[in-house]
């Protein structure tokens, strides 16, 4: 009695407690891939048909619905069921990681981010294409490919692509230039005009991953190796990330560009504030366009400008894949070959603007008509490379973001920057 | 006044005829306080509980999990596997910033990494910490001042000073976020051309003015609440005594505001050591102004075994201070709720 | 004249003239008191004028400098419900107000009879059970995230109410049952014992007569509580989903039309929408909130 009764409570929730924690931190202790390379679930349910769901973001351009109908209307017993997901790629990430983690099949055809693809297939989650899920990849680009394949293995299908290029002020100069010296020796056409010369994306995020890795692969230097290590102690490497550095600090690139993403970067570009723009070409119908562009009639288009000749420009675009723990895979094939065809990949391009990665389609004139850039496109995808191809993308990510910040900014010299991110790359491989 | 076996009844004493401060422990009194602890069990219980599901639990679980090893990749499959039992190895490399070497083992984490960035994001964090209580405290200190004097429109004053409490974190920091845009109303006002957010002093600048803004009006708060139980014929007599103003507030109004204020810059201590919303919006944990809380979010994506590792360290942390706060700077919280019915007179 | 008198007026003039002086260093303290509370108003209420300013501006002038309203349009507005571009804004709301809602009445159900006993009833260990409520809410909530997020994605519950509730319950929880504690302590019990000594039982004197009274107590912690919880980020942004995010987590990721774009005019109108409802609530109930507020602090 002199023993408060309600220890009694506060112990239960105590055992309670400890019980709980003994299931939960054993799940939790990894994610596993089923360690095993997902021998089993790879080979089960190859032949499996019947209705299946595809997942990907949000639709903007509303291509997928009148797809998935037409699909449905030439097969009423394997009907396709659209999940759409949010706008964000860290949430659609996350939407996927818990179906897959937590084993579930009702995912069967997921849209991929090409970042994600060796990370999802490295854990043993999609369905490698080979064999009997094999895909016919011989008409696509073929950096769009790499960006699929992971260890030799095709993990996904290539869908839709994308590509930076080069937006300068062709009332300014006439023709564009096709080297990054060539450009920088126009900045003076910049500074008598009272405008900055060039700008990318600088800010601390995915698009200075993006930048840096094309300043770096235009300059004849590679992230990594095709062994996937990193190799950034190069001198090609390091002319690359000078060539970004030099241009902040002798102002050719403003200072407020090291906070610009690519809406900043557009609308300095659009307000007639910058001679030279990288950014991807969506931004070429707002710029001729939009009502407040002071360029509209002013903005010429051009490959990327590299050490000799067009430069490396970064992969963006979306990859199909097939989750491992699908039951019905053999229409999952199917259907992702449907979505690449060239009927599809054409009214994706019409439809939505979204480049596609069947090279024949570039030269395509009707599609030309509707996109302009897709010339200039095609060189900037053909001479692609795709960003660090690694499960561990986003340590990769966080070490070549962090030290091109540093380094464009003048904060550490380009060589111990290059440095850093070897070693930072090198650790993140190494597992946690 | 309370005393030990309760509130005295004014009308009804508990036994006997005579108000009593400490009556005699008979049979009685124990069955009372018997029969007091069965209550009290019953009433608390639901709490107990409640609390020990979602935070003992999650709680345990995370140190459970910081000793696991996160997955490693196995270099012949290109595989994910799982780690296994790491003991305290999660500890060590973020206390030593030790990240893994491609040949096994450990190496000093480059810069570029998370595990690189532990002391810079305690350092980061304190910072934060002693400044916006500092600024806080004071600013603070002046406002209630302020609101205890008596003027016209003084409720107007102290219903505006509710307003920035009462938008939630997330706007405000996207508001600065808006105000110290490059071309914001900030550098506008000034006629300056900082970037706020691109460099790190002035992003460091820009989550402290964000968030003393924020906060300072409900310190005001508290300490007007303090001040308003200050009687007002001590300051009469001190007048009569010819005490200057500053004598009046460095001897009269500090000691006795004293308990009230070192609750008060407890519970705001904790929270800013706890700081993530701000600076996760405001500049994204850019340009060193990473805090703990926002290392460890960026970790779960990359390792959640290290990330509660990580997260362990930082609610021992706080947990220290927290400590230091209640055991040597004299901020007693318990007796300040009032709950033992021990007031301070 | 005598001296006397002489001395007399010299002296009244000397009086006059103290006189005279303490009352304009009086004003000068009052329009010193005055300026200084001028400032503190500006201070706290410029911020949040600018939001509403802009938030009716044009987006074409979202850097216009003019402190009055220029170029005013409710287009903002009609954009920060807008869901074509991925934001989902109204559902938002609704969530904040369901997941507040429920996390406010748990904690109130549970917490006011913590408060009761820790505030009425006396016995051993109430020190501890006062000190583990209490270390309870000085949790950071990292570190509950990563256990659950884990737990969460196992179980399938990621971008559940439940996963966002539960984790609140964490910090509301503790908030309610030390501001409810204070609130009782002040309350007169007297009134319970004297209907106890009038025959009612213990639970008949609670209901009848401590209930009515603590009623307003309850209700501004509940008022406490649900600003806590609509305030809630951390656990929010990595547990939600779109569908059951809540605003705090729409305002932060509110994206435009185009990648990477931040419509500034139009989170500042969505800002503007969560605030004004807030601000009403505070101001009316505002003696009370401080009550609340500072009930914890100072005895």
């Amino acid at each position: 009695m002199k023993t408060p009764r309600f220890l009694l409570p506060a112990a239960t929730a105590g055992i309670l407690a400890l019980t709980l924690s003994a299931c939960g931190g054993g799940g939790g202790g990894g994610t596993t891939g089923g360690g095993g390379g997902g021998g089993g679930d790879a080979s089960a349910n190859l032949d499996g048909r019947g209705p299946i769901t595809y997942v990907q973001g949000k639709d903007n351009s509303n291509v997928v619905r009148p797809l998935v109908d037409k699909w449905n209307a030439a097969h009423p017993n394997e009907k396709v069921t659209f999940k759409e997901q949010t706008d964000q790629a860290d949430q659609q990430h996350d939407d996927l990681v818990q179906h897959f983690q937590a084993k579930q099949p009702d995912y069967d055809v997921v849209d991929v981010d090409v970042v994600w693809t060796a990370e999802f297939a490295a854990k043993g989650w999609l369905q490698p294409l080979k064999d009997k899920m094999a895909i016919d990849t011989s008409a696509m680009l073929k950096p769009t490919v790499d960006s699929a394949t992971y260890k030799g293995t095709l993990y996904a299908a290539p869908q839709t692509s994308d590509g930076g290029i080069l937006y300068y002020r062709k009332d300014l100069v006439p023709t564009p230039p096709k080297t990054w010296d060539e450009m920088m020796s126009m900045c003076s056409i910049a500074k008598q005009n009272n405008i900055g010369c060039y700008a990318g994306q600088f800010s601390k995020y995915e698009g200075l991953t993006v930048n840096a890795s094309e300043a770096i692969n235009s300059a004849g230097g590679s992230v990594l190796d095709k062994d996937g290590k990193p190799s950034l102690n190069t001198p090609q490497a390091k002319a690359g990330l000078e060539n970004l550095a030099k241009a902040y600090a002798d102002g050719n690139i403003p200072k407020e560009a090291i906070t610009y993403k690519e809406e900043d970067s557009r609308q300095a570009f659009q307000s007639g504030k910058l001679l030279f723009l990288r950014n991807w070409p969506y931004a070429f119908n707002l710029i001729t366009t939009e009502g407040s562009s002071a360029v509209k009639d002013k903005t010429g288009l051009a490959a990327l400008p590299g050490k000799d000749g067009p430069g490396a420009s970064s992969l963006g675009g979306h990859n199909l894949a097939t989750s491992v723990y699908s039951k019905n895979k053999a229409t999952a094939l199917d259907f992702m070959k449907f979505m690449t065809s060239p009927e599809t990949e054409k009214f994706y391009a019409t439809q939505g603007s979204l480049a596609p990665v069947l090279g024949s389609l570039y030269d395509d004139q009707e599609l030309v008509a509707k996109l302009p850039y897709l010339p200039v496109l095609k060189t900037s995808i053909e001479n692609a490379v795709p960003r660090p191809v690694t499960p561990f993308y986003p340590a990769v990510t966080k070490a070549i973001q962090d030290n091109a910040y540093s380094a464009i900014k003048g904060e550490k010299p380009v060589e111990t920057a290059l440095s850093d991110m070897q070693k930072s790359i090198e650790s993140a491989s190494a597992g946690s | 006044m309370a005393t030990e076996l309760g509130p005295t009844p004014v009308k009804a004493p508990a036994s006997g005829g005579t108000p009593v401060h400490h009556a005699p422990k008979g049979v009685g009194e124990d069955n009372r306080i018997a029969s007091q602890g069965r209550w009290a069990s019953w009433l608390l219980a639901p709490t107990i509980i409640a609390l020990g599901i979602v935070i003992v639990y999650p709680i345990i679980s995370a140190i459970v999990m910081s000793f696991q090893k996160d997955a490693g990749l196995d270099p012949a499959t290109g595989l994910f596997t799982a780690g296994g039992p790491a003991g305290i190895q999660n500890y060590v490399n973020w206390l030593a910033q030790q990240c893994s070497a491609p040949a096994g083992g450990t190496v000093a984490c480059p810069p570029g990494t998370l595990g690189g960035q532990f002391w810079s994001a305690t350092a980061t964090t304190f910072f934060f910490t002693v400044v916006t209580v500092a600024l806080e405290t004071v600013l603070g200190f002046w406002m209630a001042v302020i609101m205890a004097r008596e003027f016209r429109g003084r409720s107007l004053v102290r219903a505006a000073v509710l307003v920035p409490w009462a938008i939630p974190t997330a706007v405000t920091a996207k508001l600065w976020f808006f105000i110290f845009a490059f071309e914001g109303i900030a550098n506008k006002l000034f006629n300056a051309s900082i970037l706020w957010t691109g460099s790190e002093w002035p992003a460091k600048w820009a989550v402290v003015i964000a968030d003393v803004w924020k906060t300072t009006p409900f310190m005001a708060l508290l300490i007007l609440a303090g001040l308003q139980m200050i009687p007002a014929e001590v300051y009469e007599a001190a007048k009569v005594d010819g005490t200057t103003a500053w004598q009046r507030f460095r001897l009269i109004t500090l000691p006795l505001v004293k308990p009230a204020l070192m609750v008060a810059i407890l519970f705001r201590t904790l929270d800013a050591l706890r700081m993530f919303d701000l600076p996760y919006i405001l500049t994204g944990g850019a340009n060193n102004t990473t805090t703990l809380s926002i290392l460890v979010i960026n970790q779960i994506r990359q390792g959640f075994n290290a990330a509660a590792a990580l997260s362990t360290i930082t609610f021992i942390i706080i947990f220290l201070v927290a400590f230091i706060f209640v055991r040597f700077l004299g901020a007693n919280v318990v007796e300040q709720s009032g709950a033992t019915g021990k007031g301070k007179k | 004249m005598t001296t006397a008198t002489a001395d007399a007026s010299a002296l009244r003039a000397r009086q006059d003239r103290g006189r005279k002086a303490a009352q304009n260093r009086e004003k000068w303290a009052q329009g010193r008191t005055y300026l200084s509370a001028a400032i503190v108003l500006l201070w706290c209420l410029a911020p949040a004028y600018w939001m509403v300013v802009t938030a009716f501006r044009e987006v074409g002038f979202t850097y216009d400098t003019s402190i009055l309203p220029t170029h005013v349009t409710l287009d903002n507005f009609k954009t920060a419900f807008d869901t074509s571009f991925g934001n989902h804004f109204g559902q938002a709301l609704l969530n904040s107000v369901f997941i507040g809602g429920v996390v406010t009445l748990v904690s109130l159900l549970i917490g006011v009879f913590a408060a009761y006993a820790l505030a009425r009833l006396n016995f051993k260990g109430k020190f501890l059970v006062l000190g583990f409520i209490l270390g309870a809410s000085m949790f950071p909530g990292v570190a509950l995230i990563t256990p659950l997020f884990q737990l969460f994605t196992n179980i399938g519950w990621m971008g559940t109410y439940q996963a966002l509730i539960i984790p609140n319950i964490s910090f509301v929880l503790p908030l309610t049952v030390y501001t409810m504690t204070s609130f009782f302590r002040e309350m007169p019990w007297e009134l319970e014992e004297s209907a106890r000594v009038d025959g009612c039982t213990q639970g008949q004197a609670f209901r009848k007569v401590i209930m009515p009274l603590a009623a307003p107590a309850i209700f501004t912690t509940a008022i406490l509580a649900f600003i806590s919880s609509w305030n809630e980020f951390l656990i929010a942004s990595q547990l939600s989903s779109d569908a059951t995010q809540p605003v705090t987590v729409a305002i932060a990721n509110f994206a435009g039309a185009q990648p990477n774009q931040i419509p500034y005019t139009a989170i500042m109108a969505a800002g503007t929408i969560v605030t004004i409802p807030l601000v009403i609530l505070v101001l009316v109930f505002q003696r009370k909130i401080v009550a609340g507020l500072t009930a914890g602090a100072v005895k």
